[in-house]
C-alpha cells in the first residue's frame, strides 16, 4: 500500500480513535511538530499502553527500597549511606537491522538511565537471544556484531561487563533480543530524581550534537512488527553510539551532581528531547519552554519536528537554578562537552516549543504524558500449540554418555567464553566473581586497599544475576515465568546473596493478539506471585512487545535481573569443585521432569506439557540454607541445577573447579539425570564434617565424571566438549 | 615516593593504577591539559581509550600538553610505566620502539594470561618472581619491531592473546627506564580480585626510585 493514501497520523503509528482524543484534549487539530511529538509519546515503548495496567500487578515496595519504578532506574539500600540503582532494558529492534551499533547504544542508554539517577555505573549484563546458530548464518552475524557492539561500548567507558546469558531459539530467527541491565553505585545524598523543579530555572542540553539519527526509532521500530522486507529502509531510524563521548558525560554529569549544581536530571532516550523534557515537567509538575534554535545542530537544515524527537545518543538535560548556570557550563567545559541553555521551567503546565521567537507548538504536559489511552488486553490462552519443535539433534535412544555430551556441547549450555572473552569484566578493581567462576558476579563494595581484601576486614559485596527462559515460559506462562525468579535468586543463594530488588524486561509478542495477551498476563502474574514469595520488590523495568514476524510471536520471554547483597566477599561462593576428598550433596527439594527441558528441545520436542509445580516454602528455606553454608565457608563450592539437569550441574562443577578434577556420585533412587526444575535443588560440596545432615551423593576426586549405574566419562573430555560447542557454531 | 597517573578524556584505568600505586606509595592523578607532573617520583600511563582511539590507539594521546611533560621526564631519566592503552601511546610518541597492532584475531580479548619475567634486572621488575599472573584486554595488542628490541616479558608458551611477534608483552627502552606492557598489573593486586601477582611491579618501582637519586637539573 502506497504511503500517500495514509492519513498522516497513521503513518506514524496513531490510530483514528487516539487521534480524535488528541484533537479532543488539544480543542484543534496538532501541528506538524506538535503531530510528531504526540505519535511519540503515544507509542507503545514510550507510553506502555499495552502494558502499564499489567505491571501494576508487580510488587515495588519493600524494605530496602530507596527508588520504585518511574525515575530512570529503581534504587536500593544496601547499608553504610551507599544505594545501589539498576534496571534492565532491550534494544531489540534497532538490534534486528543493524546488530552492532544497535547492541551498543543499548547499553550507551541503560548506563546513562544508571548516571542519570546520580549513580556511578559499575556493572554491566546482558541476555541475548537468537535463531538456532547451526542453522542460521543470520542468527550467528547478529551475535558477533550485537556481543562485538556491546563489547565495544561497555569495554570503552570503562564499565565491567561482569554477566549474562544467551538462548538460541528457532522463534527468535526473526527477532533477536538484546536486553541490557546497568547497575550503579551512589551516595544516598546524591540519588536525583528527574522531577523539573523551580519556575524560572534553566534547562540546559548537554552532550552530543543533535542530528538526524533515530528520527522515530520508538513508534517505527520499537513499537511495530519487523519483517515484511523493508528492515533495510528502517536502518537510518537506528543510532549510532560514541562511548568516548558517553565517558566524558558519564564523569561531567557525576561531577556536576557531586557539586550540587542540578535541580534534576535526564538522559535523552527513546523519542529524544520530547520525550526527556515532557517526563520532566510531568514529574515536577511544572512546564517547559524550549527554544529549539538554541539547540546545537549536527547537520543544517533538520526541521523542527526532527530535533525535537532526534534519538542522536549521548545527550542530557538538566535543570539549574540561574545562579548556577556559569559554574554548570564550566564543568562541561572542562569535560569538553558541549552545553547550552535551551529553555525554561514555567508554572503554566504546558510545554512550548519555540523556533526563535515564533511559538511552533505548545501541548498541554498532561496530554502528552498521561492521556495516551490505556488498553485492556483480550487475553485468551491458545487452542492449538503456538510453537514447532526444532529439528532433531540426539537420538531418544542414544546413551546417558552420549546425551551428557550433547548436552555440554549444545549451543544453549556450551561455555560461553567465546562471548564473555569479549568483555572486560575487571576494570573498577571490583569484581571479587568473574563469569564461570560463580552463579553469579560479585562486586565488593567498598574501594579495595592494602588494609582490605584478603588480610582485612569483612568487604561486604553485591552479587547480580540476570535469567529467563523462554521454552519453560512458553510451556506455562505462568509457571515459567516464577521459575526466572526463583532461578535467579538460586544464583545469588550460590554466592553467598541476600535479594534485595529485581527488574525485569518482558519481551513478548504482539499484545494485541490474544494469546500472545494471555502469556504476557500470565507470565506477569508469575512473576508478581514469585517477588511476594522470595520478598523481592521490582524496582524498575521494561517492556518490549511486537518481537512478532510472519512466521509468529517470539518465545514469551521475560528476563530477570536481580541485586542482592552478602556480607563478606571472601566468603563469596564458587561453582567449582576444589578438593580431593570433599562430599558432594544434593540440597533442596528437586523434582525435575523433562517437558521444557534442553533436552527435550534436542529430542526435537515442541515446548510443551507441565513444570513441576513448586514448594515455595521450601524454596525459601533452601535459598536460606544454601546462604548459610556459603557465607560460614561450610559450603566449598555452590551451584544451582538448571538446564540440562543435575548431570549437567555436577559436570559444570567439575569442569570449572580445579585442574581434571573429577567426582563420583549415585543419584537417588529414580532421580532423571537430566530432568529439570529450575531455582529448587542445589549441587554443593565441602567436607564430610561441614556437609554432616545433608543428602551426601557422591565425592570429588578421580579424572572422570562417574554416575553410578548411568555414566563414567574423563573430565578431559567433558571439559572439552563445553568449551567447543558454542565456539565451533562461531568459527 | 609519589606516582603521577595520566588522565586523558577516555581512560578508563586511571583510578585502578592509582589505586594500585596507593598500595606502594602515594599516588595522584594528573589531567591531559595539565603541563605539570606535580614532582612525582614515576609516570603512569594507563589503560582505557584516550581521546576515544576512533584514529589510530594512542595516536592522538601523544599530542596532549601533559605528554611533553612526560616525555622530558623520561628523556632525564624518569621512570614510566605504560599499559596497554598507556605502551599504545608511549609507542605513538617514540619513547619506545615498535608499535602494537590489532589482534590476530581482529578481536577484543580479555584473558588471565601466564607471562614470564625474561628480564628481572629492570626497575620494573626486580621484585618480579619467573612468572606472573595477570589479566590482558584489548583490541589492539600484537607487539611489532621489525628491529631487535629489549624484552621484558613474554607470554608464556601457549597464552600469546594476539599474535604477538615472539610472545612479546613487555619491552623497554634502550636506557630502560621507559616500560610498556599490555597486561594489566594494576588489575592483579590483590587475591580477592584475581591475582597479587600485578603488585609485584609496582613494588619494583618504589625499591628502583628508592635507590636512586635523579639528575637535577
Amino acid at each position: 500500500m502506497s504511503a500517500e493514501a495514509q492519513p498522516k497520523h497513521r503513518e506514524l503509528g496513531l490510530t483514528d480513535s487516539e487521534y480524535d482524543l488528541i484533537v479532543e484534549g488539544l480543542g484543534r487539530e496538532p501541528g506538524d511538530v506538535e503531530l510528531a511529538m504526540l505519535s511519540l509519546m503515544w507509542s507503545e515503548h514510550c507510553a506502555y499502553k499495552h502494558s502499564k495496567k499489567l505491571l501494576r500487578r508487580l510488587p515495588a515496595d519493600g524494605p530496602h527500597v530507596l527508588v520504585g519504578p518511574g525515575e530512570n532506574a529503581g534504587a536500593v539500600d544496601v547499608g553504610n549511606g551507599i544505594a545501589i540503582a539498576f534496571k534492565v532494558e532491550s534494544h531489540n529492534h534497532p538490534s534486528a537491522v543493524e546488530p552492532f551499533q544497535g547492541a551498543a547504544t543499548g547499553v550507551g542508554g541503560i548506563l546513562r538511565d544508571i548516571f542519570a539517577v546520580g549513580a556511578r555505573p559499575i556493572a554491566v549484563l546482558d541476555s541475548l537471544r537468537f535463531g538456532e546458530p547451526a542453522d542460521s548464518q543470520r542468527s550467528r552475524y547478529l551475535l558477533e556484531h550485537a556481543v562485538a557492539g556491546i563489547g565495544h561500548y561497555g569495554n570503552s567507558i570503562g564499565v565491567p561487563t561482569v554477566g549474562g546469558e544467551i538462548y538460541f531459539e528457532p522463534s527468535y530467527e526473526q527477532n533477536c533480543l538484546i536486553n541490557a541491565m546497568a547497575v550503579g553505585m551512589a551516595p544516598h545524598s546524591r540519588l536525583t530524581s528527574a522531577a523539573a523543579a523551580g519556575v524560572g530555572n534553566i534547562l540546559i542540553l548537554f552532550g552530543a550534537l543533535t542530528g538526524r539519527d533515530g528520527i522515530g526509532g520508538a513508534s517505527v521500530l520499537a513499537s511495530a512488527e519487523l519483517g515484511d522486507g523493508d528492515d533495510a529502509k528502517k536502518r537510518p531510524t537506528v543510532q549510532i553510539g560514541d562511548p568516548f563521548t558517553e565517558k566524558k558525560l558519564m564523569e561531567c554529569s557525576l561531577e556536576l551532581l557531586d557539586r550540587g549544581l542540578l535541580s534534576s536530571l535526564q538522559d535523552l532516550g527513546a523519542a529524544g528531547l520530547t520525550s526527556s523534557a515532557s517526563e520532566m515537567a510531568s514529574k515536577g509538575k511544572v512546564g517547559l519552554d524550549i527554544d529549539i534554535t538554541k539547540i546545537p545542530l549536527r547537520e543544517a537544515n533538520m526541521e523542527p519536528f526532527e530535533i525535537m524527537v532526534s534519538e542522536s545518543q549521548e545527550r542530557m538535560l538538566c535543570v539549574v537554578e540561574p545562579g548556577k548556570v556559569d559554574a554548570v557550563l564550566e564543568v562541561c567545559e572542562y569535560w569538553d562537552i558541549v552545553a547550552t541553555a535551551i529553555g525554561t521551567v514555567t508554572e503554566q503546565p504546558q510545554f512550548r516549543i519555540f523556533n526563535g521567537d515564533e511559538l511552533i507548538g505548545e501541548l498541554p504536559v498532561p496530554l502528552l504524558v498521561d492521556d495516551c489511552p490505556l488498553y485492556d488486553l483480550e487475553p485468551q490462552a491458545p487452542s492449538a500449540p503456538l510453537y514447532e519443535g526444532g529439528d532433531q539433534r540426539i537420538a531418544t535412544d542414544a546413551t546417558p554418555a552420549d546425551t551428557l555430551m550433547a548436552l555440554l556441547a549444545s549451543a544453549n549450555i556450551s561455555s560461553r567464553r567465546p562471548v564473555f572473552e569479549q568483555y572486560d569484566p575487571v576494570v573498577q578493581s571490583r569484581t571479587v566473581r568473574r563469569p564461570e567462576q560463580a552463579d553469579a558476579a560479585v562486586l565488593a563494595l567498598p574501594v579495595l586497599d592494602v588494609d582490605s581484601g584478603a588480610a582485612g576486614a569483612p568487604v561486604p559485596a553485591i552479587a547480580i544475576s540476570i535469567d529467563g527462559n523462554g521454552r519453560r515460559v512458553a510451556v506455562d506462562p505462568r509457571a515459567g515465568a516464577a521459575e526466572a525468579v526463583y532461578e535467579c535468586a538460586a544464583n545469588l543463594a550460590c554466592v553467598g546473596a541476600l535479594p534485595l530488588g529485581l527488574t525485569n524486561c518482558l519481551n513478548f509478542g504482539n499484545p494485541e493478539k490474544p494469546h500472545v495477551a494471555w502469556q504476557l498476563s500470565e507470565a506477569i502474574d508469575g512473576l508478581a506471585q514469585a517477588c511476594r514469595d522470595l520478598e523481592v520488590p521490582v524496582v524498575g523495568g521494561n517492556v518490549s512487545l511486537y518481537n512478532e514476524s510472519p512466521d509468529g510471536p517470539i518465545l514469551p520471554t521475560p528476563v530477570v535481573g536481580m541485586v542482592g547483597k552478602l556480607p563478606d566477599a571472601r566468603r563469596a561462593g564458587r561453582l567449582g569443585f576444589a578438593n580431593r576428598g570433599d562430599k558432594i550433596a544434593l540440597v533442596g527439594g528437586f523434582h525435575p521432569s523433562r517437558d521444557g527441558s534442553e533436552l527435550a528441545k534436542l529430542h526435537g520436542s515442541a515446548p510443551a506439557g507441565a513444570l513441576p509445580a513448586k514448594d515455595v516454602a521450601a524454596i525459601c528455606a533452601t535459598h536460606q540454607q544454601i546462604r548459610e553454608g556459603v557465607n560460614s565457608g561450610a559450603f566449598v563450592s555452590a551451584h544451582d541445577i538448571a538446564e540440562g539437569g543435575i548431570a549437567v550441574a555436577i559436570a559444570e562443577c567439575a569442569i570449572s573447579g580445579a585442574n581434571g578434577l573429577g567426582a563420583r556420585v549415585a543419584l537417588p533412587a529414580g532421580l532423571d539425570p537430566f530432568g529439570e526444575d529450575f531455582g529448587t535443588g542445589f549441587i554443593v560440596s565441602g567436607t564430610a564434617q561441614d556437609l554432616a545432615g545433608l543428602e551426601v551423593i557422591g565425592e570429588v576426586g578421580g579424572d572422570s565424571l562417574e554416575i553410578e549405574g548411568v555414566l563414567d566419562l574423563p573430565i578431559s573430555e567433558l571439559s572439552k566438549a563445553h568449551a567447543s560447542g558454542l565456539a565451533d557454531l562461531l568459527r | 615516593m609519589k606516582f603521577g597517573v595520566i588522565r586523558f578524556p577516555g581512560t578508563c584505568d586511571d583510578v585502578d593504577a592509582q589505586l594500585a600505586a596507593q598500595r606502594v606509595g602515594d599516588a595522584e592523578l594528573l589531567w591531559h591539559r595539565d603541563r605539570d607532573l606535580k614532582g612525582v617520583d614515576a609516570v603512569i600511563v594507563p589503560g582505557g581509550f584516550s581521546y576515544g582511539d576512533y584514529l589510530r590507539a594512542g595516536a592522538i594521546a601523544r599530542f596532549a600538553p601533559i605528554m611533553e611533560e612526560v616525555i622530558e621526564f623520561a628523556q632525564e631519566g624518569g621512570l614510566v610505566l605504560g599499559i596497554c592503552n598507556g605502551f599504545q601511546i608511549l609507542c605513538e610518541a617514540g619513547l619506545l620502539p615498535g608499535a602494537l597492532l590489532i589482534n590476530d584475531h581482529l578481536k577484543f580479548v580479555f584473558r588471565q594470561v601466564e607471562l614470564e619475567v625474561v628480564d628481572a634486572m629492570t626497575p620494573f621488575t626486580r621484585e618480579c618472581p619467573p612468572t606472573l599472573s595477570i589479566p590482558v584486554k584489548h583490541t589492539t595488542g600484537r607487539y611489532y619491531s621489525p628491529t631487535p628490541v629489549q624484552v621484558v616479558l613474554k607470554y608464556a608458551p601457549g597464552q600469546n592473546p594476539n599474535g604477538s611477534q615472539d610472545d612479546i608483552a613487555g619491552v623497554v627502552n634502550n636506557a630502560g627506564n621507559v616500560f610498556g606492557l599490555m597486561p594489566h598489573p594494576e588489575h592483579a593486586v590483590d587475591p580477592l580480585t584475581g591475582s597479587a601477582d600485578g603488585l609485584r611491579i609496582f613494588e619494583s618501582i618504589r625499591t628502583a626510585v628508592g635507590e636512586r637519586v635523579r639528575v637535577q637539573l
